[in-house]
């Protein structure tokens, strides 16, 4: 690219003009995330070992780990480590399975498969808190349109409270999840499949393959990866959960579904221990890092920019 | 395509179309519901056992929303100024992450840093703060700041998240024009900002347009941050106001499914509009609630 004779020096200076330019480049961002993601996050771990009440939120008594203590010990914080994992295991394990088989189905190109294809974006699009809200009424003991379909049907014979049970209430919480998440997975996968080679699928058969084997032998391995992200995001996203509870439930009955992020709304804004609640989220932390380090394993492009 | 004996492929044809309309329905009737009870009167939509079709449908719930003097609730009647303080938040949030975002993707896409692989593993390891780690602290500079109450302090808070994810997605989509563009705007002269913003920007802009939906679906959908710092009428975001419309107030159903239409339109309508730019977002790595 430049004259032969000097490359060595010139190569030294332009890479060394390159990393300036790159840091002035690289400033803007960097300094707004130090800002408003690392320092945020040192303040949560000092305030976690203190007992900060929100009336006069200035940290001022250090009790050590106290805090931490307090919620290893405590059987709210483990219920809601379980119902928290209940929630994410069942709706991830459903959405993934269903957005599969939905992928799938799209990819034979069976009759309105591209207006099926475009509908699923619709679900994927409401908001979140619409979504709860809409579900919140669906479910509505009084007049909601659930009672009224199985009444209707004659599954039940009177009106049922739907929300009044915890376990229940729980598992309609992720049917809403379920049906504004599982688009997500079925597009993403949708288009990893559409990636895949026809003539590979159309040996395999000359060979002799059945269709059963093909999925399995074929696509599942070649959707490995967009598996995994999908499967990855959804996962973090499921432990963090709290609008959908929020709207729907509102952690309720009886605090029966309050999971690990409710807890932490709770103990932080309605009783107002900033000092515990920032503990709490800490610990949010480390289970989320958990699953990040895996995301970033497999997610990680070695030799991209090499 | 493959031959299958004919029985058994009009066989698999049906079956599959039945899989279809299932799914078909699972997407649209909680929307036709919401819908419906959005042009309810609030009678039909408190009758036992209840009208699938509304007997009176009106639009009177969407002028009480949207038009002065009309409301029926305290939510209602602000709910305009959600609407525009939601539109101010979600479009400075996108303008601000695609400036400040598209320099540092083009460091990263194009300069040769040492550091580039720490940068984008800890651009990628901040993506999965919980915003509960940082609400609090945040809560406590805002207070402190008496910034509380201003949507001002929603655009900081999103930043959060928008902008590592907003120089992620840019740093995959300009990895994808080729070098030898860039090469030939600086052999014509062209300065790095000049090549950015005359070469790398106008051919990468699908993925500059996925990444702004992306970052606007996202600051539009958010509620945790709102729900914490704002409560006033002239500070809240649409979700906020949706949540409220069951919160302290008398249940105004009617008022809340209206809306929600409402608050949904917009994200599903850009969605429908771009719906190629969003399916290649998805597969680019992203992540929206």
């Amino acid at each position: 690219m430049f004259l032969p004779c000097d490359k060595k020096s010139s190569r030294l200076t332009l890479h060394q003009q390159e990393v300036r330019e790159g840091i002035w480049l690289l400033m803007p961002s960097l300094l707004i995330i130090f800002i408003v993601t690392f320092l945020p996050v040192l303040f949560n771990l000092v305030l976690s070992f203190t007992d900060t009440p929100i009336s006069n939120p200035i940290p001022q008594h250090f009790i050590g780990v106290e805090n931490y203590l307090h919620f290893l010990r405590s059987a709210d914080f483990w219920q809601a480590i379980w119902r928290t994992l209940y929630f994410t295991v069942v709706s991830v394990g459903v959405e993934l399975l269903l957005g599969l088989g939905i992928a799938n189905l799209i990819h034979a190109h069976p009759p309105l498969w591209s207006f099926l294809r475009t509908s699923l974006i619709i679900p994927w699009a409401v908001p979140t808190i619409v979504n709860g809200a809409m579900w919140r009424w669906i479910y509505n003991a009084d007049y909601g349109a659930l009672n009224g379909l199985l009444f209707t049907l004659g599954i039940i014979s009177k009106y049922q409270s739907w929300l009044t049970r915890s376990f229940l209430a729980m598992n309609l919480v992720i049917v809403a999840d379920i049906w504004h998440s599982v688009p997500f997975i079925a597009l993403i996968l949708q288009a990893a499949l559409a990636t895949i080679p026809v003539e590979l699928e159309e040996a395999a058969m000359v060979d002799g393959t059945t269709s059963w084997g093909r999925f399995w032998l074929i696509r599942i391995p070649l959707l490995k990866s967009a598996i995994l992200v999908a499967l990855v995001v959804r996962t973090v996203e499921a432990f963090r959960v709290f609008d959908i509870i929020y709207v729907i439930t509102g952690g309720g009955p009886a605090f029966g579904t309050v999971t690990i992020s409710f807890l932490t709304y709770l103990e932080s804004f309605s009783y107002g221990h900033l000092g515990s609640g920032a503990a709490l989220s800490f610990l949010i932390s480390i289970f989320t890092l958990l699953i990040s380090l895996i995301y970033i394993r497999l997610l990680y492009r070695p030799g991209v920019n090499s | 395509m493959t031959k299958r004996p004919p029985l058994r492929k009009s066989l698999f044809t049906i079956i599959s179309l039945v899989l279809v309309l299932f799914v078909l329905i699972f997407v649209y009737a909680p929307i036709l519901w919401l819908v419906l009870s959005s042009i309810s009167t609030r009678a039909d939509l408190l009758a036992v056992p209840l009208h699938w079709i509304p007997a009176h449908p009106t639009l009177d719930n969407y002028l009480a929303i949207l038009v002065p003097g009309r409301a029926l609730s305290e939510v209602s009647r602000t709910f305009k100024i959600c609407l525009r303080n939601s539109l101010l938040v979600a479009l400075s949030t996108t303008t601000i992450c695609l400036l400040v975002g598209s320099l540092a993707a083009y460091a990263l896409a194009r300069l040769y840093l040492p550091f580039k692989n720490t940068v984008l593993t800890s651009i990628m390891s901040v993506r999965m703060i919980p915003e509960m780690s940082l609400v609090i602290p945040m809560f406590i500079v805002t207070a402190f700041l008496s910034l509380i109450n201003k949507p001002e302090i929603l655009v900081v808070t999103y930043l959060s998240f928008a902008l590592p994810y907003a120089v992620w997605m840019l740093t995959t989509f300009f990895e994808r024009v080729p070098i030898e563009l860039d090469n030939a705007a600086q052999i014509d002269g062209c300065s790095r900002l000049g090549t950015l913003f005359r070469v790398v920007l106008p051919v990468a802009v699908p993925g500059v347009i996925s990444t702004a939906l992306f970052i606007f679906l996202s600051a539009w959908d958010e509620f945790f941050f709102a729900l914490i710092f704002t409560s006033t009428v002239a500070s809240k975001t649409v979700p906020v106001a949706i949540a409220e419309f069951t919160g302290r107030y008398a249940v105004d159903i009617t008022g809340m499914m209206t809306a929600g239409v409402v608050a949904a339109l917009p994200p599903v309508i850009m969605s429908l509009v771009f719906q190629r730019y969003i399916v290649s977002g998805l597969s680019a790595g992203a992540v929206k609630g």
